[in-house]
């Protein structure tokens, strides 16, 4: 192995630089590693491709898997299958942006900052925050964040979380809790939505925030104004995460009373990718901006005047104050911030209104057609944005229906009975802007017949 | 070469204190910690009432690159803050003895005792020269 | 001097789209029907309208302004800022990899699995670990998810320990993830080797200690040598071992964490394995364990039927639970494995014996005009000091913006923090001693220019778009969004 295309050294550069270095041998580079620690032999570890052979490979693994391309996706539950711009990709590729690192040269990294920036105000217009921080790693460690915020904030240790907040950012919310001694209280729900009565009996003066999702995990709107009044009656903070494709149509959380924003951007022209890489957003109040995570970007001017802008704030961050920083974030989810910064630059005002207009009324439509179906209701009444929960026939295997509905060449719902026991023999079910009005009817029609 | 306050008393962690009326003891950093410091930019402020002992972190102090935490040079109860410095952390790049105050102390025992255990202007120029 | 390049907010043009939609298909309706008017959104983001040459043209011009591994040498320590290769890219954009959903049954994602299988037994082997989490998205997630396995460990055997001991030349990172997973940190002095000091260690070791997180080789380029003795303090002392895996680059094939006596650790895919840093992230901070913390990993991790097939192992019952949102930032994780395959082991072993030897290379040309604190052979980075230009006024950051000027990206400059003025060059294997050369010979005039003309590096960098940036003024009256809608 002494060629290969990503490997510039000959065998005379090894020679020359052996001998400027005073080596005989790259072996003597080593000569630091005690013996007893030098591994000998070759490791078992998958073998050596060509480039030929190992794109085939790679196309062979990935063409085991169904993917939204190839079938009809009405599955969601944090991952959306919405249009992607075909101009993102292009965007994405440029490699000036993606074989960069973290901007910390901001004289030759003025696009990634200015890109940053911009991600930043696109957070700020859609949330209704004051300040956004350059994005956490997805929405669930967002939540999670913001957790620890609350508590730092207002320096109690207890914090509500509702039951129809994402179970997997609840599980990521209760780990992250162990770490930091938090004491996480779930709140129930009824009808869909958070119960506001057992909120409202749970809430003290010892509680740090209320972390509450709109739209829920069940596609339901909560009414995070009202559970705003009760954690602030309280002396609590408000946190939510919520999806942003939703706000075109939704009320910014900021304008509900939230003291902290997050979500996760993946609706906006980031590919599901298994669940990752997806990019988290957090904003905050004005109040609370030091006590942000993450890297935040900041505009200034240059010696000359020039606009320019750097990583700011930094004196919050684990680089400077190692054991007392906000967070230990460093790496964050840069590009996928510069691609959900681009989708909304492509929809702007006019498409951002008129995609979530669709996603609802798709919704909607197929929430009717499964209402009417023989076999199927719908297990909620409260409003929803583009998912909702749909009871199935009794006795429903939920392997079999995935396994007739992949036949038939959809991707179905989530069957709610791991994360909600209660609601075994559900399905959540996600219609994007993507669905046509004959697809929905296909894919109803096929989960009735059952 | 920096300023030190003939009248003032210091910490080892370059606070300075001085007598202010009755009981209370004024509190900031000397010339020396903010040139150390560079452009600050930032103050977070002690909390208004907070019970301190001498060597505490009541606060911090940061600049475009660095944080420095503040430490209480006495015992006592924080009784005022200077909350200029929220708009204008320059203050103390400024006039670190005077604009550049940062909190108000109220010490429990003599004044003068607490002070006692402080460097002198001369021991203190000792130190950071 | 031209004008400031605008924000794509400062371009919008009412009734300009670049959007296209189909048309909606379904009946209209009308949301205040159903939804509570207070829940809709009163006014419309203020998103800007522009069409989309704008958004070419726009994200065309930041990209220039910007500087990756494709533009140029790139030697920032502890960030191995490699080549990404483009095969890499593509393999992750199939759309079999790219849209296909984590709840989707397993049956119909046997390709992802066992892509995800296989790396983890690959990272396993590489490390010397015997079971990986391919969960944490980034260096600092996997060292928060390890000290959770490590705490979880602890409190299984009825043991409460609460710190965490790091030396004085650790990561930022290391110290934070600590807070974060509930541990006091206990930071110790390194040696006048830049070497753990074995006394200090000896005693800061004790019933109390938790792990000791360690970098090999440590953020000055050096390999612990007293490794095995460092791992035996603790180990008697009840404490776990955490390996730090910013540095991994140099030791593939060559010496393993798991043999040196690490219970845990994490790699850096977007160092070691090439994946594109992306301008911040996305990364992905795999966690490897020794068989005895296996119980805790976060679930599920995958795992591999008898008759071939691939699932989710949820049944965990010891688990920490999750550390982040499905299974990792699986897009990374398709990268990363093309690139073991691009290499395979002997290929991966050659990676780490070019990058220590272009080091050593370059720390052997450069040392005549630096101080250097720790002679002797380093591994795939080395430290420099810039403390005599200080004679000429002039300090590290100037150097730094002066090689700017020539078209580089600077090394890591002020860290580790117990090196000063320092300069942290990391130069990685796919750099070619011509591109070494040329920087070298920069760096030396540069050098020159400092004794003759301070100026010229004070003032530094001439050539960008724009100059030194106030950032005092940024963090004094912070600007962190432009509110222009």
């Amino acid at each position: 192995m002494n060629k290969h295309r990503y490997l510039p050294m000959t065998d005379e550069d090894q020679a020359e630089m052996l001998a400027a270095i005073g080596a005989s041998e790259i072996e003597d580079l080593f000569a630091d590693i005690p013996p007893k620690v030098r591994y000998q032999g070759t490791l078992r570890m998958s073998g050596a491709m060509s480039e030929p052979e190992l794109l085939q490979h790679m196309k062979e693994l990935a063409g085991r898997n169904r993917d939204a391309e190839r079938y009809t996706s009405f599955l969601g539950a944090g991952l959306y299958d919405h249009h992607i711009p075909v101009v993102i990709p292009h965007i994405l590729s440029r490699s000036e942006f993606y074989t960069a690192y973290t901007p910390y040269q901001p004289e030759i990294s003025q696009g990634e900052l200015q890109a940053i920036f911009e991600f930043q105000s696109y957070m700020c217009e859609l949330t209704g925050m004051k300040v956004a921080n350059a994005s956490m790693y997805d929405g669930a460690t967002a939540l999670a964040e913001a957790a620890a915020l609350a508590s730092a904030a207002t320096g109690r240790s207890r914090v509500l979380l509702s039951s129809t907040v994402h179970p997997e950012a609840r599980a990521v919310v209760k780990t992250a809790a162990r770490g930091l001694g938090l004491e996480i209280v779930e709140i129930g729900y009824c009808g869909g939505v958070t119960d506001l009565n057992e909120l409202e009996n749970m809430a003290s003066d010892e509680i740090a925030a209320v972390l509450v999702q709109s739209p829920n995990f069940f596609g339901c709107i909560e009414d995070i104004q009202a559970c705003g009044r009760i954690v602030h009656a309280r002396g609590g903070l408000l946190v939510t995460s919520c999806n942003p494709l939703s706000l075109g149509l939704l009320e910014a959380p900021g304008n509900l009373g939230a003291d902290v924003a997050v979500g996760d951007a993946q609706p906006l022209g980031i590919p599901a990718s298994l669940g990752g890489p997806t990019c988290g957003f957090f904003a905050v109040s004005e109040a609370l901006m030091r006590r942000m995570p993450g890297r935040i970007v900041g505009q200034t001017v240059d010696k000359e005047g020039k606009r320019g802008y750097v990583l700011t704030l930094q004196a919050r961050e684990q680089h400077i104050r190692r054991e007392k920083a906000t967070s230990n974030i460093c790496s964050n989810q840069a590009l996928l911030a510069l691609c959900a910064s681009v989708y909304l630059s492509v929809m702007g005002k006019a498409g951002l209104q008129e995609v979530a207009k669709q996603n609802y009324c798709k919704a909607r439509y197929a929430a009717g057609r499964a209402a009417t179906e023989p076999g199927l209701s719908l297990a909620f009444e409260a409003p929803f944005f583009n998912e909702f929960v749909i009871k199935l026939p009794e006795g429903t295997s939920p392997d079999d229906l995935s396994a007739k509905l992949l036949q038939a060449g959809y991707i179905g719902g989530l069957e709610l009975g791991r994360e909600y026991p209660e609601l075994a023999g559900h399905m959540l079910v996600a219609v994007t802007e993507r669905r046509s009005k004959a697809e929905i009817d296909g894919f109803i029609s096929e989960m009735g017949a059952g | 070469m920096s300023d030190i306050k003939e009248n003032y008393v210091y910490s080892r962690e370059h606070e300075w204190a001085a007598k202010a009326e009755g009981q209370i003891v004024r509190i900031g950093i000397s010339d020396h910690a903010q040139s150390q410091l560079g452009d600050i930019v930032f103050v977070e402020l002690p909390q208004l009432g907070a019970k301190v002992d001498a060597g505490d972190s009541i606060g911090s102090i940061e600049s475009v690159k660095t944080v420095s935490e503040l430490y209480s040079p006495v015992s006592g109860t924080v009784r005022r803050v200077n909350e200029t410095l929220l708009e204008q952390p320059e203050l103390i790049n400024e006039q670190p003895y005077e604009g550049g105050w940062i909190a108000e102390v109220e010490v429990e025992g003599q004044v003068g005792e607490a002070l006692a255990a402080l460097l002198t202007a001369e021991q203190y120029r000792e130190l950071v020269e | 001097m031209k004008p400031d390049k605008a924000l794509i907010f400062e371009m919008s043009r009412p009734g300009r789209v670049a959007y296209s939609l189909p048309e909606c298909d379904v009946p209209e309706c009308d949301a205040s029907e159903d939804i509570p008017v207070h829940l809709l959104r009163s006014k419309p983001a203020g998103l800007p309208e522009v069409y989309e040459v704008d958004v070419i043209r726009h994200y065309t011009e930041l990209s220039r302004r910007n500087f990756g591994v494709d533009n140029g040498f790139y030697p920032l320590g502890s960030c191995t800022m490699k080549y990404n290769p483009k095969l890499n890219e593509e393999a992750a954009r199939l759309a079999g990899f790219a849209r296909i959903h984590p709840y989707q049954p397993e049956e119909s994602i046997q390709g992802a699995l066992e892509l995800l299988y296989t790396l983890q037994q690959d990272l396993a082997e590489l490390t010397g670990m015997d079971q990986m989490t391919l969960q944490p998205a980034a260096g600092a997630h996997g060292e928060w998810t390890g000290l959770m396995l490590i705490r979880a460990y602890h409190e299984s055997r009825g043991e409460k320990r609460t710190k965490v001991i790091v030396p004085d030349s650790s990561h930022g990172t290391n110290p934070a993830s600590a807070t974060a997973a509930g541990f006091e940190t206990v930071t110790i002095p390194s040696n006048s080797k830049g070497l753990v000091d074995l006394d200090k260690l000896r005693a800061a070791a004790g019933p109390d200690t938790a792990a000791l997180m360690l970098t090999n080789p440590n953020t000055l380029g050096l390999f612990e040598e007293q490794i095995v003795e460092i791992a035996a303090i603790v180990h008697e002392a009840g404490g776990l071992l955490y390996y730090d895996g910013a540095n991994s680059n140099a030791i593939m094939g060559i010496a393993r964490p798991g043999d040196m006596g690490f219970d845990v650790v994490h790699l850096n895919l977007h160092k070691t394995m090439s994946t594109p840093h992306g301008g911040g992230g996305p990364g992905a901070g795999p966690v490897g364990v020794k068989s005895r913390l296996i119980p805790f990993l976060p679930k599920p991790v995958v795992s591999r039927r008898a008759d071939g097939t691939y699932y989710w192992d949820y049944d965990r019952p010891q688990s920490i639970g999750r550390v982040k949102a499905y299974y990792g930032n699986f897009g990374i994780l398709v990268r990363a494995y093309a690139y073991i395959r691009s290499y395979g082991p002997e290929g991966l072993r050659r990676v780490s014996e070019c990058a220590v030897l272009n080091a050593n290379y370059m720390r052997m040309r450069l040392a005549p005009y630096f101080d250097v604190p720790y002679p002797g052979i380093c591994k795939h980075e080395f430290v420099l000091s810039g403390k005599r230009l200080k004679a000429y006024g002039v300090r590290t950051l100037d150097v730094a913006k002066r090689l700017l000027d020539f078209g580089y990206h600077p090394p890591t400059i002020y860290f580790p923090l117990n090196v000063e003025e320092c300069l942290m060059i990391e130069p990685t294997e796919t750099e070619s001693k011509e591109t070494m050369d040329a920087f070298i010979d920069t760096m030396i005039q540069i050098i020159r220019e400092a004794e003759t003309n301070p100026q010229l590096l004070l003032e530094a960098p001439h050539t960008t778009i724009v100059k030194r940036l106030n950032e005092t003024q940024a963090a004094r009256k912070p600007v962190l969004n432009c509110t222009c809608g």
